[in-house]
């Protein structure tokens, strides 16, 4: 048992290492997001698991494991988010070797399509016109068109 | 109590809690030197998985149970904390928009 709880320490501490070592020394924030949440979520996720192989007590790893879930379900969702935020801020610099950016090229025909339905809903209710221009800055919809 | 005397398991959580370390100062640095905003938010959202893997090699070492609950704790503030962020984020650039426009 003290082998499995020293193999995963070891091995989370080594994934959250490599996690923050990527944070520092990739170029852009979508790549360090990948390395901040794939690697640090694993890294974290197996320390918690030698927690609950390890410490003794009533119901130990039963919160270690939600805590191991909770994590699992969480740490995309907020990557998801700051991601999509700073991409529509336009706070994101891609990497100069980048190649291919589609979601640029599907915001750029989203553009025509959102003003073409906003010119359609011109008898809407002012409040739904009224929210969407709020919440949603132009091409945020996150509907493709068919033909992009 | 030399080092000797630490058994296996002592050793590893020493030797990962000293890695752990290294994770955070690195991790702050890009707190630090982060270009923009979301930059250092998600330099802080990997110090907070940092700190809750800390919390649990001190668990294994001091065997006290109290150290997961905190660690749960802190992966929800930081995950509530990197989600009001991103409004905070979306919501200043739609404004920006709205007066340029």
């Amino acid at each position: 048992m003290s082998i499995l709880v020293s193999a995963c320490l070891l091995i989370g501490g080594g994934f959250v290492l490599v996690a923050a070592i990527g944070l520092v020394r990739l170029p852009d924030l979508l790549m360090r997001m990948h390395a901040a949440t794939k690697a640090g979520t694993l890294g974290a996720g197996l320390l918690l698991a030698a927690v609950a192989f390890s410490v003794p007590g009533d119901g130990v790893a039963v919160k270690a494991v939600a805590t191991i879930v909770f994590l699992l379900l969480t740490a995309p969702i907020a990557s998801h988010v700051i991601a999509r935020s700073a991409y529509y801020a336009g706070d994101i610099k891609l990497w100069d070797k980048t190649h291919l950016d589609e979601l640029a090229e599907a915001i750029g025909s989203g553009e025509q399509d959102s003003a073409h339905r906003a010119a359609m809903n011109q008898g809407n209710p002012p409040r739904s016109s009224a929210r969407a221009s709020r919440v949603d800055p132009p091409g945020t919809n996150d509907a493709v068109p068919a033909d992009a | 109590m030399t080092l000797i005397d630490l058994t296996l398991i002592e050793w590893v959580v020493y030797i990962t809690l000293a890695v752990l370390s290294l994770a955070i100062g690195a991790a702050f640095t890009r707190v630090l030197r982060g270009p923009s905003l979301p930059d250092r938010v998600v330099a802080l959202d990997l110090v907070a998985y940092l700190a809750m893997g800390f919390l649990g090699a001190y668990a294994v070492l001091s065997e006290q149970e109290t150290y997961i609950d905190a660690a749960l704790v802190l992966g929800l503030l930081a995950f509530l904390g990197t989600v009001a962020v991103a409004r905070y984020i979306e919501r200043v650039e739609s404004n920006e928009s709205q007066t340029e426009s």
